[in-house]
């Protein structure tokens, strides 16, 4: 697959700190990208460098394989974290402004935004000020002038802050929708569940430095420890005694009649031993590996780089 | 620069606000508010007391019996008696608002005249007197000194002096100027410029602020560039203030017309074509121009009207537009860069008054070296101050009326325009990285790296 973005050898500093120090990133054309990284860390700076709002000290950004150009910025579609609208313009007019900032001529811009507050259902606030409607409202707004222009690269600076439950399923959803268009989409976020849900690679960044990039399901195998989960019926004692030769139980559940029991392999063990030795005793319901989070991952990487 | 992007800029700043209540009333009434701010010092000044003010008048002289003219509101009571102590402890019982004592050596000793009374007299009231008593005395001395007729003599002998200003420009060709007339125009240009660069230009601050504080900046500026941003909003505001300026000129122009043929009918057209007759016919005789000092007393008025059409008629107000609409753009173009600068500094409108001092003292300076130009628009300081960028919009157009020499006009222009470029440069690599700082308190120091930032 083509890189849509490649980071090379980016570094940047303010007045007394390193916000890059020499950061490399590919980021494959249509896949969710995930930019992990505790505050401070230097994401937002990248961020910003890629919609050329700053430029890098040294280093350079490919776009589709060419060197990053002002024109791109048509392509690029951003929702900054720190985000907002012009309180006392009206939404209809505001939404053209930005749209047409973005390239679209009027009647084209006019034709995709009366699509999207349809598809949205807020067709009806066209002619509202901004400072009349409700936060909640307010972001679909600015989703929608984010989007407008369908750039072939999104980037949303922490989506889900801010954004109340249904916003941010609504814009999971939008995500799902709009990677299975084609569209490339890079997301910097805290929340690791959604990281989990949607992001095909992720790049982990701590103190300027990227320390962990690749495809999730990858990373995750990368980390495992050997745990595993089994749910079964029967005579729980006697799967723990023999489980015991060979596992650590980590962790063991009774819900009715239903035994659940997490362990975690001594050495290096194939999956099917396990199940060879309890199957004779009792009815296995389900086995399955468990994998670390990303979490997980996150907070082991980051206090690793930090020693 | 996309020039598109900042069309589109342009257009948003100027048609929300073009668009905006406060602006339509402000262009109407403007001209009122001007028109109150120059006239209520002038009320102010000229403003009496209305009370009326009895004083008791001891005069143990007995030169000024009856001698101290009566005002509106200044009455006098001349009373004999001796016990001046007695009355100064009763004069506010018996309804006089003060005692005049007037000692008996008045001619010849200082302080020997004393007002009492319970409030502050007023400088006109202490005037009056003072001048009253004096015009009495040395009325007095005139006939003790035997000079009877004096006071005829003087006034027969009165002259009348007004003095035409004729400049020659280069090439020997001959200009009628007024000095008053000069200094209207000055005074009314230099601090319209002042004003105009304050409020148009803290509306490119507050423009600034705004943005940052709705947190819209960076959606759009991953759009355009912050220059283009910058620039659009200074532009789309400046076209505002030139409509606006139209506005209240066209507003002034037809008050001033209306007012003037509903309160003074007599200053008409018919008036001033008579003296432009006269000057005319003046002209066609030169050689009866005889000095007659009875006729030259009664068309002191005329004269003096006749004076200020002729140089109505020299002023070239072409030139003095241009000039002001130069000036006045180029500015306010300097001063709002620097207030596009402060505004990407700083999180909310309290913030700006450290970085507001630097704006605020040129402007000041001017003004006050404005008021100066005004007696002595071709003085060193005048000179200096018009060239010098930050000062030169409003005290190069206190100067123009009275007449420039082409190559200050055009160095101080040039001057303007290359500081104005300067400083924009300067305030849009400021305002680049400002505007996407939160919730620092910036300091100078921090300005400066802003400035080297790549």
């Amino acid at each position: 697959m083509q890189n849509i973005i490649h980071v090379r050898n980016v570094s940047k500093s303010f007045s007394n700190h390193q916000a890059l120090s020499n950061a490399s990133i590919e980021i494959k054309e249509g896949i969710v990208f995930g930019l992990l990284g505790p505050n401070g860390a230097g994401k937002t700076t990248l961020i910003r460098i890629l919609n050329q709002i700053i430029a890098p000290d040294s280093g350079e950004i490919m776009f589709k394989e060419q060197p990053l150009s002002a024109e791109d910025i048509r392509h690029f579609g951003y929702l900054p974290e720190e985000r907002g609208l012009y309180k006392k313009m009206k939404v209809g007019e505001q939404a053209l402004y930005l749209a047409r900032l973005k390239g679209l001529s009027k009647q084209e811009a006019n034709k995709r935004l009366k699509y999207w507050f349809e598809k949205l259902k807020i067709g009806s606030w066209w002619d509202k000020r901004i400072e009349e409607l409700s936060k909640g409202m307010a972001q679909k707004v600015q989703f929608v002038t984010t989007i407008i222009h369908e750039p072939s690269l999104l980037i949303f600076d922490e989506p889900f802050s801010g954004f109340d439950p249904i916003n941010a399923n609504m814009l999971k959803n939008e995500i799902k929708e709009l990677k299975e268009k084609g569209t490339t989409i890079i997301l910097s976020s805290h929340n690791m569940s959604s990281v989990e849900e949607l992001c095909d690679d992720i790049a982990l960044i701590n103190r300027s430095k990227v320390i962990l990039q690749g495809n999730v399901e990858e990373i995750r195998h990368s980390y495992r420890k050997n745990i595993f989960e089994l749910s079964f019926t029967g005579n729980h004692e006697e799967v723990v005694t023999l489980a015991q030769q060979h596992y650590h139980i980590l962790k063991s559940i009774q819900n009715h009649h239903i035994h659940t029991i997490t362990l975690q392999a001594k050495g290096s063990v194939a999956e099917n031993d396990l199940l060879k030795i309890v199957v004779p005793h009792v009815q296995v319901l389900s086995f399955k590996e468990v994998l670390p989070g990303m979490e997980e991952i996150f907070i082991e990487n980051v206090k690793k780089s930090q020693e | 620069m996309s020039a598109y992007n900042f069309f589109l800029v342009f257009q948003r700043e100027f048609s929300t606000r073009v668009r905006k209540r406060s602006f339509i009333i402000m262009t109407i009434i403007g001209p009122f508010l001007f028109a109150a701010m120059i006239l209520s010092p002038l009320l102010l000044a000229t403003y009496e007391e209305e009370e009326l003010k009895n004083i008791a008048v001891i005069d143990s002289s007995h030169l000024f019996i009856n001698k101290i003219p009566e005002t509106k509101n200044l009455k006098f009571t001349y009373i004999q008696t001796d016990k001046v102590q007695e009355k100064l402890k009763t004069f506010n019982q018996e309804g006089f608002w003060g005692v005049l004592f007037i000692s008996h050596n008045v001619t010849y000793a200082p302080n020997s005249v004393t007002l009492y009374s319970q409030s502050q007299p007023g400088t006109s009231v202490k005037y009056h007197i003072e001048e009253s008593l004096k015009k009495e005395m040395e009325r007095q001395l005139m006939y003790t000194n035997k000079l009877y007729d004096l006071e005829k003599t003087i006034q027969a002998i009165k002259s009348h002096v007004n003095i035409r200003i004729v400049q020659i420009e280069e090439g020997g060709k001959m200009k009628e100027t007024n000095d008053t007339l000069a200094m209207i125009v000055g005074y009314a240009s230099g601090f319209l410029i002042y004003f105009f660069i304050f409020l148009f230009g803290s509306q490119v601050m507050r423009g600034v602020i705004e943005e940052k504080t709705n947190r819209i900046v960076e959606v759009i500026v991953s759009s355009v560039k912050p220059f283009e941003l910058m620039m659009g909003k200074i532009a789309g505001i400046a076209a505002i203030a030139l409509i606006q300026f139209t506005a209240w000129l066209l507003l002034t122009v037809s008050f001033i017309t209306i007012g003037q043929k509903a309160l003074f009918p007599e200053i008409s057209l018919s008036e001033t074509n008579k003296v432009v007759a006269q000057d005319i016919m003046q002209k066609q005789q030169p050689t009866q121009t005889v000095i007659n000092i009875q006729s030259q007393a009664i068309d002191d008025k005329t004269a003096k009207m006749k004076e200020f059409y002729t140089a109505m008629n020299n002023i070239n107000f072409g030139v003095i537009f241009g000039c002001f609409i130069f000036f006045f753009l180029g500015g306010y173009l300097l001063y709002a860069a620097i207030f596009a600068a402060i505004g990407s500094a700083v999180d909310n409108e309290a913030d700006t008054q450290q970085f507001m001092l630097p704006v605020t003292i040129p402007l000041i300076l001017a003004i006050y070296v404005m008021i100066n130009t005004m007696n002595n628009p071709d003085s060193n300081l005048s000179f200096w101050f018009s060239l010098i960028p930050l000062t030169s919009p409003i005290v190069m157009m206190v100067r123009i009326p009275f007449g420039v020499p082409y190559w200050q006009a055009g160095l101080s222009m040039g001057l303007l325009v290359v500081t104005f470029i300067a400083f924009t440069w300067l305030a849009a690599r400021i305002y680049r990285t400002g505007i996407l700082m939160y919730g620092k308190k910036v300091t100078y120091r921090e300005l400066y790296k802003w400035i080297k930032y790549k």
